[in-house]
């Protein structure tokens, strides 16, 4: 290999293909990750291992409430049902919980299907086919494009940030700034996008988050039935209003959960039996609205296959690769791209390391305050709506 | 990568342009290209060489999305474990990634790189197109 014959530029000037074990072995130079040049608004944690939207949104009261009731089930309902009913109880109770807790882990720190943006060359090819007159000028294309699918028109439209026709039933999230493949929607629950690669994780969340607490609901209401029953507890006023309050706040969070959460589990299985997102059913896409009769051409016609299809088919890869080496050759074509502001000189290109994508699993704390305020009045304005309603 | 490799071998030819290959809809959202010979490659590439490539690409991300009973039971064992399962194995659709993986790599030496072509993974474009790189005349036929 004749690596020094091939040195056509200035070797004071970092080489356009170099491997990365060079960039590492350099002098001052550290590996960057392609997470740390990500142009959407995620925020990335243990060194782009996890992932979120930028705004967490309400998933800190998720978690609190569920871990807050999960406890008090646990730790005062348990051992008097297990006394007086079965020991089951804390066993489906401990399944439950496991599975909610890890997939709503999953739902909101794994990639819902993004879309890396198109490469420069890539965008000019689009807007230079365009071009009718064959001169190579440049101008924005057309904003659709159909094309057919199953036998079906279906309008493909030009997304502007990411320089590219977006694939079928795929759509530009405005929170996150990405393409996301099979949108769903952005779920300020979870603080993330639902999309191709975590419906099923969702799914499964709110279908065992259903379950859970639906059980916890029986089972505290059977505790209050058993012990007014026994009279082993003394539920009367004057002495126990802590274990009134613990109850009552059990009872009324659960029952509105199993209401909005069981609800919820209904219409995502309606989805998932005729293979459409909610972002289609909310436009209306498949229902003939625009006069045409127009069915769901994804479709497979069986219930059974369409929930195998969205549930079970292959997991699909992530395409952002948000571990991968940065060549030294996209790190400067991804400056230009995502026009991050960085000094010209490129000696100290690599020495820059925008303090907001740090690779410690630490978020800066001025962040952390500011998150933590607003899930605060995220947890006011719920309460407030409850005491009021 | 492939992308290296192949250059370093080239000792650093000019790029004269890149051709881009769509992807095909007319099925689906399965992961499929266009058959369609672009008349770029007319002079380095035969139709039939390009068309068996594009055509084994396409039947491999096929059998990485296919629908069947291993993919069913992977799915159900999957969520039996609420999906942890993942963090620990290689999923289907990764194995016949590096399958396709393999393959470009082979087609690269056998076929386009002593025609002066560079074939890219489509996953490194995110799966929207097969990008063909095509240098400039001088490096056709050279060799190392």
């Amino acid at each position: 290999m004749k690596n020094c014959d091939y040195q056509q530029i200035d070797p004071k000037v970092v080489p356009t293909y170099a491997s990365p074990s060079h960039i590492g072995t350099r002098g001052p130079r550290r590996v960057r990750r392609k997470w740390e040049v990500f142009p959407g608004k995620n925020r990335f944690y243990c060194g782009g291992r996890i992932m979120m939207a930028q705004q967490s949104g309400v998933l800190p009261l998720t978690l609190g409430l569920i871990l807050v009731t999960t406890g008090l089930f646990f730790i005062f309902d348990c051992p008097f049902l297990v006394k007086h009913l079965s020991s089951c109880v804390p066993v489906i109770g401990a399944v439950l919980f496991v599975f909610v807790f890890i997939t709503l882990l999953q739902t909101s720190f794994s990639d819902p299907g993004i879309l890396p943006r198109a490469t420069l060359e890539e965008a000019a090819n689009v807007e230079r086919q365009i071009d009718s007159s064959g001169n190579s000028s440049y101008r924005p294309p057309p904003r659709t494009k159909e094309v057919l699918i199953n036998q079906q028109m279906v309008k493909l439209k030009y997304c502007f940030t990411c320089k590219m026709f977006r694939p079928p039933r795929t759509s530009h999230c405005s929170l996150c700034d990405n393409c996301v493949e099979r949108f769903d929607h952005h779920c300020p629950w979870v603080g993330n996008c639902v999309g191709k690669r975590n419906y099923r994780f969702f799914y499964t969340f709110i279908v065992s988050l259903s379950f859970l607490t639906s059980f916890i609901f029986g089972c505290v209401s059977t505790h209050l039935a058993m012990s007014t029953t026994q009279q082993k507890h003394s539920f009367s006023y004057p002495h126990a209003s802590f274990l009134w309050f613990r109850v009552m706040f059990e009872l009324v969070i659960c029952f509105f959960s199993v209401w909005s959460i069981l609800g919820l589990s209904g219409f995502h299985t309606y989805l998932v039996a005729s293979n459409m997102t909610t972002n289609e059913d909310i436009k209306g896409s498949w229902s003939g609205k625009s006069g045409d009769v127009a069915t769901n051409p994804f479709s497979h016609r069986n219930v059974f296959v369409n929930c195998c299809s969205v549930l079970c088919a292959p997991l699909p890869p992530s395409l952002i690769d948000r571990r991968g080496i940065l060549p030294v050759e996209e790190e400067s074509a991804q400056m230009c791209h995502a026009d991050i502001q960085l000094p010209a000189n490129k000696n100290q290109r690599n020495m820059v390391g925008a303090p907001a994508h740090h690779p410690l699993c630490l978020k800066p704390h001025s962040k952390l305050k500011a998150e933590l305020a607003a899930a605060a009045s995220a947890c006011l304005s719920v309460v407030k709506v409850w005491l009021s309603g | 990568m492939a992308e290296t490799h192949s250059l370093q071998d080239f000792q650093r030819p000019a790029v004269s342009s890149k051709v881009f290959i769509q992807r095909d809809y007319s099925s689906g959202t399965i992961c499929k290209f266009q058959t369609k010979f672009p008349s770029e490659l007319e002079s380095r590439l035969d139709k039939q060489q390009f068309e068996e490539t594009i055509q084994t690409l396409n039947n491999l991300y096929a059998e990485a999305e296919k629908l069947g009973g291993s993919s069913y039971l992977e799915g159900c064992l999957a969520c039996l474990t609420a999906y942890t399962v993942f963090l620990c194995m290689e999923t289907h659709y990764e194995k016949v990634l590096k399958k396709i993986d393999r393959y470009i790599k082979d087609q690269n030496e056998k076929i386009y790189a002593p025609r002066g072509l560079l074939l890219t993974d489509p996953i490194e474009r995110g799966l929207r197109v097969v990008e063909i790189t095509i240098f400039e005349d001088r490096n056709i036929g050279s060799g190392r």
